[in-house]
C-alpha cells in the first residue's frame, strides 16, 4: 500500500534520513521504533508532506507522491496524527472533528465518520461542545486520532501517541488504537514505549542516527538481545 | 599593514580630502548629500545595535525627536549651547529608553509586541510636539534661531565643509562604538538572547541588563545623531524627525544595507539616499509624489528580493569568504 | 466644564469605538492567520476611501451601492497585497515581512499624492441628527456605528458558523495541522486577506460619513490600529473589540479635555502601561 524508497530528507545543512526504505501493506500495522533524535518524526512529516524529501520516491498505493504538499497528500487517503497531538486547542471538540472532514468527500460523509468515531471514542461525544485545550492529555490524543479518522483515510500516521501520558492511560490508549486497527484501517506508528508497541503491530522497523537499522517481524525484534536492552528495559 | 587595514585608511584618508577635489559648482550639493549619508548612516548604525540583537525598534524616531528638539528648544528659548542642549537631550532620550526598555524587558515584551511598543512610543513624542504647540510650534516645524554667523558655541556654520568633517567623524565613532560593542563580552551573550532567550537566561545572563545597555546605547547615539541633523538643517519637524514615518526609514535603511554587517547601514543609506535625490532630480516639482512612489516600489522590490540585505545578499556572492561572525537568519 | 460634554464625548466615543472595531478586527485576523502585522492596512483603507469617493461624487452613484461597491474594492486590494507582497515572503524573517508592507505604506501614501495630490476630499452627505436630552446624536456617527455591529455580528456567523471560517480560526492556531486536514494553506491565506480587506473597505465606507480623505489619512488612524490590536492581543478577535472601546473612549474623553492630540498620547501611553502590566494584551490569559 505505502512505498518509501530510499528517501533522504533533512532540515537546512542537517539530514535527519538518509536512503530509509519501508513498505507497508494494506491492513498492516508496521511499527517504527527506535531513540531519541533517530529521526522518526521526520519520516512520518516526509510521508504526509510537511517535510520535502530531497531524495527517493513515495508511492501510495500504486500513485507517486513524492513533491506533494501535505494538503495534497491527505486527499489521497493518508491522515498523520502529529507527535504532540496538534489539536485546536481554542475550537470545541465537535468542531475539531469538523477540520478533520475538510475535504469535500470527507464532507459528504461527514454524519456517517462523525457517528463512527464518537462510537470507538464516547468521551470525545460527551465533550463535543467543549473547548478541545480543556481536555485531560489522553482525552486530546483520542481526539487527534479521531480527527484524523474523520478524513476517511486508508493509511494512519501515529507519532508518538503515548507521549505525555500516564501509564494507566497508555494502556486505555493502545486499546483504543487496537480498536481502530479491528476496524480496518492500515497503521504506521512511531512510538518510544517500544514494549507495548511491538505487542500491537505486525511488524517494526529499528531507526537509529537517520537509518534502517534493522526489520522483521514483531515477535523477532522483540527477541533480539540488543532490542530488549537498549528499548526495553528488560 | 593587512590588507583590510589599509583598505580602510585608503578609504578614510579619500573621504578626508573629498571637499578640496574641484567639483564645479556641484560642491556644496554633492557634500550636502555626503552630510546627509553619514549623519543617517550614524543613526542606522545606533538602531542595528539593538536590531541585529532581535531588538527591532520601530520607534527611534522617538529618540531622535527628542534629541533634535530639546536642542533646539534650549537654544531657541534659553539661548543655551548646542554644546549642552545636546547632551540634555540625548540624557532626555535615556530617560525615555530606560522608561521603556527596562519594562520592556523585565515583563518580556517580545517581537512584534516590542516593536509596536517602540511604535507607540514613536508616535506620543510626535503627538506630543504637535500638542505642545506653543512652544514647539507644532506640525510646522520649528527654524533654529540664527546666531548671526559661524559660531562655535551655536554650532553654525556656514561652511558646509565644517558638518562634513563633523559628520564623518562622527560616523566613523559610531563604526568604533558597533565593533566594539560586536567584539566585546557581550556580544556572544547577547547573541544567546537574540536566540534562544531562555537558554541565555539559564547559563546566568542578565539579559535584562544586557537588553538595557544595548538600548540606553542605541537611544543615546540616535538622540545625538538627532541633534546634529536639526543644527545642520537648522529646522526641524514633528513629521520628519519623530512618529512611523522617519523610524520607519531608518529600519529600512539598514535592512537594506545589511543590519548583520559594519558597512551595511552606510550602504543602505547611502542607496536610499541617491534614490530618493535621483527621483527628486528626475521628476522635479512636476510630479508631486512620483519620486517617493518609485521609491515605496523599489524599496518592496528590494525586501522581496534581497532578504539578507545588499552586504548579506553580496557576501553570499562572495561565498562567505569572511566568516559572518554575527550573521544569523533570525 | 459641563457634564453633559463628557456625556456627549463619551457617546461620541462609543460610535468611534465602533468603526475602529472594524479595522482593528481586519488587521487581527489578518494576523492571527499569517503572524503578519499589515503596517498598510488604514493605507488600504484610505485608497477604498477614495474609490469610494469617486464612485460617489464622480459618477453620481448612490451610497448604497457604493458602499458595497467599496467593500469588493477592499477585498480585492486584500487579495493583490497578499498575492503580491506577503506569498512572496511568508518564510523571510518577520522583520523583512513588516518592511514589505512598511514599504507599501511608503507607496500607497505617494501614489495617492501623485493620483490625487494631497487635496482633501470628502463625500458629502447631509444627514439629520437626533436630539435626545440635549445631546445631539448626528447621523453620520450613528448609521456608521449600526453598520459596523451588524458586520461583526457576520464576521462572527462566519467564523463561528462555515467551514471556511472556522478553518480560519483554526489556521491560526496552528498552520501546520491544518494542512495535515487537506486545507491549502494558501487558499486559506486568501480567503483571509480578503475577507480582511473587506473589513478595511466596509471601515473606508464607515470613516468618508465623517472624514475627509487625503493620502496621508492612514497616519491618523494607522497607529492607532495596532495598539488596538496588540492591547486586545494580537489574533484575539474579542479582545481587539473590547480594546477598540477602550481607546475610543480615552480618545474621546481625552480630546474633549485637553486637545485631540492629547487624547491621542494618553490613549498611547496607557497602551503602553497596560503592555507592561499584561503583555499578551487585556484579556490575556495569566500563564
Amino acid at each position: 500500500m505505502l512505498e518509501v524508497r530510499r528517501v533522504t530528507a533533512g532540515y537546512g545543512a542537517f539530514t535527519a534520513l538518509w536512503d530509509v526504505s519501508l513498505t507497508v501493506a494494506a491492513g498492516e500495522a508496521v511499527a517504527v521504533v527506535g531513540p531519541n533524535g533517530a529521526g522518526k518524526t521526520t519520516l512520518m512529516r516526509v510521508i504526509s508532506g510537511l517535510v520535502p524529501s530531497r531524495g527517493g520516491e513515495l508511492v501510495f498505493e500504486g500513485t507517486p507522491l513524492t513533491g506533494r504538499r501535505a494538503h495534497q497528500i491527505v486527499a489521497h487517503g493518508i491522515a498523520h496524527v502529529p507527535e504532540g497531538r496538534r489539536i485546536f486547542p481554542g475550537l470545541t471538540v465537535a468542531e475539531n472533528l469538523k477540520m478533520g472532514a475538510f475535504l469535500p468527500p470527507a464532507r459528504r460523509a461527514y454524519r456517517q465518520s462523525l457517528e463512527r468515531v464518537y462510537g470507538l471514542f464516547p468521551v470525545l461525544a460527551e465533550r463535543r461542545a467543549q473547548r478541545a485545550g480543556s481536555l485531560s492529555g489522553g482525552e486530546q490524543q483520542m481526539l487527534a486520532i479521531g480527527r484524523a479518522l474523520m478524513s476517511r483515510p486508508k493509511l494512519i500516521l501515529l507519532d508518538e501517541p503515548s507521549m505525555g501520558l500516564a501509564p494507566v492511560m497508555v494502556f486505555r490508549l493502545f486499546d483504543l488504537i487496537r480498536r481502530v486497527r479491528a476496524e480496518g484501517y492500515t497503521i504506521l506508528v512511531v512510538e518510544q514505549n517500544v514494549r507495548q508497541v511491538l505487542k500491537l503491530v505486525d511488524r517494526a522497523y529499528l531507526l537509529e542516527v537517520g537509518r534502517i537499522r534493522m526489520e522483521g517481524r514483531a515477535e523477532l525484534l522483540s527477541e533480539q538481545d540488543f532490542v530488549r536492552k537498549a528499548y526495553m528495559g528488560l | 599593514m593587512s590588507g583590510p587595514r589599509l583598505a580602510a585608511a585608503l578609504a578614510i584618508a579619500a573621504l578626508v580630502g573629498a571637499p578640496f577635489v574641484p567639483m564645479g559648482g556641484m560642491r556644496q550639493y554633492v557634500l550636502h548629500v555626503a552630510i546627509q549619508i553619514f549623519i543617517w548612516a550614524f543613526i542606522g548604525s545606533a538602531w542595528s545595535l539593538m536590531g541585529r540583537f532581535g531588538l527591532v525598534s520601530l520607534g527611534h524616531g522617538a529618540f531622535l525627536g527628542v534629541g533634535a528638539y530639546t536642542t533646539v528648544l534650549l537654544w531657541n528659548h534659553f539661548r543655551l549651547t548646542p554644546w549642552l542642549g545636546g547632551p540634555a537631550g540625548v540624557g532626555l532620550a535615556v530617560l525615555v529608553a530606560l522608561v521603556l526598555g527596562y519594562p520592556c524587558f523585565r515583563f518580556r515584551v517580545v517581537g512584534h509586541y516590542f516593536g509596536l511598543v517602540t511604535l507607540a512610543v514613536g508616535e506620543v513624542v510626535r503627538l506630543l510636539i504637535i500638542a505642545e504647540r506653543d512652544c514647539t510650534d507644532g506640525s510646522l516645524g520649528l527654524t533654529l534661531k540664527t546666531a548671526g554667523g559661524d559660531s562655535l558655541l551655536a554650532v553654525q556654520f556656514a561652511d558646509k565643509r565644517v558638518f562634513y568633517y563633523a559628520a564623518l567623524l562622527v560616523w566613523l565613532a559610531g563604526l568604533w562604538i558597533w565593533h566594539r560593542v560586536d567584539r566585546s563580552m557581550a556580544r556572544a551573550a547577547l547573541e544567546a538572547i537574540g536566540e534562544d532567550e531562555t537558554a541565555a537566561a539559564s547559563v546566568g545572563i542578565h539579559v535584562t541588563r544586557f537588553k538595557l545597555g544595548i538600548t540606553v546605547a542605541s537611544a543615546a547615539l540616535t538622540a545625538f545623531g538627532g541633534a546634529l541633523y536639526a543644527q545642520y538643517i537648522t529646522y526641524v519637524n514633528p513629521d520628519t524627525l519623530s512618529g512611523i514615518g522617519v523610524s520607519l526609514k531608518i529600519v529600512f535603511a539598514v535592512v537594506l544595507g545589511g543590519m548583520y554587517s559594519l558597512l551595511g547601514p552606510l550602504i543602505g543609506t547611502a542607496l536610499t539616499t541617491a534614490l530618493s535625490e535621483g527621483l527628486r532630480i528626475a521628476f522635479g516639482l512636476k510630479f508631486l509624489g512620483m519620486a517617493e512612489t518609485i521609491y515605496g516600489v523599489l524599496l518592496i522590490v528590494f525586501i522581496i528580493f534581497l532578504p539578507a540585505g545588499i552586504a548579506g545578499g553580496a557576501r553570499r556572492l562572495v561565498g562567505r569568504r569572511v566568516a559572518p561572525v554575527t550573521a544569523s537568519p533570525a | 466644564m459641563d457634564p453633559i460634554f463628557l456625556v456627549e464625548a463619551a457617546i461620541n466615543g462609543i460610535l468611534l469605538g465602533g468603526v475602529l472595531a472594524v479595522l482593528a478586527l481586519g488587521l487581527n485576523l489578518i494576523f492571527g492567520v499569517l503572524d503578519i502585522v499589515w503596517i498598510a492596512y488604514v493605507d488600504l483603507v484610505m485608497l477604498a476611501m477614495y474609490a469610494f469617493y469617486f464612485m460617489v461624487q464622480g459618477h453620481g452613484w448612490s451610497v448604497w451601492v457604493a458602499g458595497p461597491a467599496t467593500l469588493v474594492v477592499g477585498a480585492l486590494l486584500g487579495i493583490a497585497v497578499h498575492l503580491l507582497i506577503i506569498s512572496p515572503i511568508l518564510t523571510s524573517a518577520p522583520i523583512n515581512q513588516l518592511l514589505a508592507t512598511g514599504g507599501l505604506l511608503f507607496f500607497l501614501q505617494s501614489f495617492a499624492t501623485f493620483l490625487w495630490t494631497t487635496d482633501h476630499r470628502s463625500v458629502r452627505l447631509s444627514l439629520p441628527s437626533v436630539e435626545i436630552g440635549g445631546i445631539f446624536l448626528p447621523f453620520t456617527r450613528v448609521i456608521p456605528f449600526a453598520i459596523s455591529i451588524l458586520a461583526m455580528l457576520a464576521l462572527y456567523l462566519f467564523l463561528r458558523h462555515t467551514y471556511i471560517g472556522t478553518a480560519i480560526r483554526a489556521v491560526s492556531q496552528d498552520r501546520d495541522a491544518m494542512a495535515l486536514m487537506g486545507a491549502n494553506p494558501q487558499r486559506v491565506y486568501v480567503v483571509t486577506s480578503a475577507v480582511g480587506g473587506a473589513m478595511a473597505g466596509l471601515a473606508a465606507t464607515l470613516l468618508s460619513f465623517q472624514y475627509s480623505v487625503h493620502p496621508f489619512f492612514g497616519g491618523q488612524f494607522g497607529p492607532l490600529t495596532f495598539m488596538i490590536c496588540v492591547l486586545g492581543g494580537l489574533g484575539n478577535m474579542v479582545g481587539a473589540f473590547v480594546a477598540s472601546f477602550v481607546m475610543s473612549e480615552i480618545i474621546a474623553i481625552g480630546g474633549v479635555m485637553f486637545s485631540t492630540e492629547m487624547g491621542y498620547v494618553i490613549a498611547f501611553v496607557v497602551f503602553i502601561v497596560v503592555m507592561f502590566a499584561r503583555p499578551g494584551g487585556i484579556l490575556a490569559r495569566r500563564e
